[in-house]
């Protein structure tokens, strides 16, 4: 029976889907505070795919990786009480201010460490950036081949995996030689809960941390210093408001819109 | 100075509209900075291409044409990239943000280890000044994308690497064709320098392509649903309200993730763009994100029971009330006047 080693890449994100009117300081710039930090959504999708294969292929392994401040090991234990067997968190100040690649050669170092793996899965893409680079960059840093924007892993064997991903206006059946990365969608299946017998058994587990010398990183690929794209400029973005017409909605209001739409050859 | 490189998106062997607003932006920013517009086109039977991508006013077309390089798959495609950079060192790279281009510019970024902004909505050129070093650059390519959900606008720039890499959203920007005859250089290239055996690893076993389910990115009335319309039969509603106005049915994300909708039909900042002449946002508040895809429609209309809700700020109409109330006497008076 084929057993796979897989690796989860995830991240905890702001949760920008839950802006309100305190998100943004009056300088405008970030809020962070106001803001709940959370599992990345299409990070789940990817771990309930990893999930899946060790149901599939019992003897599989799934490893949590992510990158952030100390609070990130969230992450981990999230995945572990999830079903993942364990994982890392990368913490350093000198990985801090990372662009795509900066983040993308800090994890390729973490997974070179990690070493065993037949298939790295990420989510396609996280809700504070919507970039969907690193998941690609890392691929290509460990001379991986990627498949992104997958739906559903449909068939796997000791040599390849076959996967359906969405492409503009369709969707194609792709099959890939071992070991790969994946990207998976928000569309993809949801993940599973925490496992009541997981939250038990493992709320003790030691999440190891990682530094820039732990993984062997050379520090000016790192963070800052190793991100090539530089922010010029941050702006708020400021609606003008227009002077609108009101209308209620009673019969004779709505009639009167429609007449002022149609005068105006906006309609018709 | 170095070209503007294209990437030219293929579907079949017709070059995609974002890749036809590419050339455009594309040629304007070569006049801008005074260099050659190049493009580039990877595929199949690519007998012709030229015609549909040198009226662009492309100075030079890079031509990769093998049986192997259709449909795309990711290695192929990066490998010519990479090695056309390497050899042609251009300052500027762009493509679609589309599934191809946000799949194949990462994979050639970190290979070049360039930078890359992904879904810019405006790429303007500039100077910037590293506060650090004080060093200032001249004419850098300014890639503006909004972030952070769509909360805010960041300008990115990259001034030490080269080329400076950007994909770009896909109606953001115009599409004009420059010249009808506009003379170019074509190049073909030999595949077999750029690709080897083990690129082709990757296949692509079965593909089937759905007809588009609407055309929201063309409709000159959009009627676009939130999560205020409640459930699948409220959008119901709006589709008999877009049939009587010739309209399309775009939703914001909320509507989407509450199942109302289908996910092709989000507009917004991780959805579509669309600029109709009318945009009516029915039980939508407004979040600054779905703004991001419709804020340059002509007239947009706001159905809110909240009088308060933050789309109405920039409503050409505001009328407020409950959106089952308002819809079906819209449709009403709406068939009353077309008799």
């Amino acid at each position: 029976m084929d057993k796979f080693n897989i690796i989860v890449l995830a991240k905890q994100v702001p949760d920008t889907r839950q802006v309100g009117k305190d998100a943004m300081n009056a300088d405008g710039t970030i809020n962070r505070a106001a803001l709940p930090a959370v599992f990345n959504p299409e990070d789940l999708n990817a771990l309930e795919q990893a999930l899946a294969i060790k149901d599939r292929y019992p003897g599989s392994t799934v490893t949590m990786l992510t990158m952030g401040p100390e609070r990130a090991k969230e992450i981990v234990m999230e995945g572990v009480f999830r079903g993942a067997d364990g994982g890392y968190l990368l913490t350093d100040r000198l990985f801090a201010g990372a662009d795509t690649l900066a983040t993308s050669y800090a994890l390729s170092t973490a997974i070179r460490k990690i070493g065993k793996f037949d298939i790295i899965i990420g989510g396609r893409q996280a809700i504070d950036g919507d970039t969907a680079q690193v998941g690609p960059q890392v691929a290509e840093k460990l001379g991986l081949n990627q498949i992104t924007y997958v739906e559903e892993i449909l068939d796997m064997d000791s040599k390849s995996v076959t996967v359906k991903r969405v492409i503009t206006g369709g969707v194609e059946t792709v099959k890939a030689p071992l070991p790969c990365l994946l990207t998976v969608n928000g569309s993809a299946a949801p993940c599973r809960p925490r496992n009541a017998r997981l939250l038990m058994g493992r709320k003790n587990y030691e999440v190891p941390a990682w530094t820039v010398a732990d993984v062997n990183a050379d520090p000016t690929k790192c963070g800052l210093s190793g991100s090539p794209t530089k922010v010029k400029k941050i702006e708020n973005i400021v609606f003008q408001a227009k002077e609108s017409k009101r209308y209620g909605a009673d019969e004779k209001e709505i009639a009167a819109l429609i007449e002022e739409l149609a005068v105006n050859h906006i309609i018709g | 100075m170095n070209s503007i490189f294209v990437y030219c998106e293929l579907e079949g062997v017709q070059v995609s509209p974002v890749s036809q607003e590419l050339l455009t932006k594309g040629r304007s920013l070569a006049n801008q900075l005074g260099v050659k517009l190049e493009a580039i086109a990877i595929g199949s039977n690519l007998d012709g291409i030229e015609k549909q991508i040198l009226p662009y006013g492309v100075d030079v077309l890079h031509v990769f044409d093998d049986k192997a390089l259709a449909p795309y798959t990711t290695a192929p495609h990066s490998a010519i990239l990479v090695k056309l950079f390497q050899e042609e060192q251009p300052q500027i790279a762009l493509m679609g943000a589309t599934v191809i281009g946000r799949d194949l510019g990462p994979r050639v970024s970190s290979a070049l280890g360039s930078g890359l902004t992904a879904d810019c909505t405006n790429l303007e050129i500039g100077e910037y000044e590293d506060k650090k070093s004080g060093q200032v650059y001249e004419n850098l390519l300014y890639q503006i994308r909004p972030a952070f959900g769509g909360n805010i606008i960041a300008t990115i720039v990259n001034p030490d690497h080269r080329p400076q890499m950007a994909t770009v959203r896909q109606g953001v920007m115009k599409n004009e064709i420059l010249k009808a005859d506009y003379k170019g250089e074509i190049v073909m290239h030999k595949v077999s320098d750029y690709i080897s055996q083990a690129d082709l690893a990757v296949s692509v076993i079965e593909r089937h392509m759905q007809k588009p389910s609407h055309h929201l990115d063309s409709a000159s009335i959009v009627v676009a649903g939130g999560y205020g319309m409640g459930s699948r039969e409220g959008f119901d509603m709006l589709f008999k309200l877009a049939d009587v106005l010739h309209a399309e049915v775009g939703a914001s994300r909320a509507a989407v993730d509450a199942g109302f909708v289908d996910h092709d039909r989000q507009i917004g900042q991780t959805g579509l763009t669309v600029r109709p002449k009318l945009y009516i946002a029915c039980g939508i508040s407004g979040q600054i994100q779905h703004i991001a895809g419709m804020r340059e429609s002509s007239l947009i209309m706001s159905i809110n029971q909240d009088p308060d809700a933050p789309i109405n700020a920039i409503a050409d109409y505001v009328v407020t009330g409950r959106v089952e109330d308002v819809i079906p006497k819209m449709i009403r008076n709406l068939k009353e006047i077309s008799k």
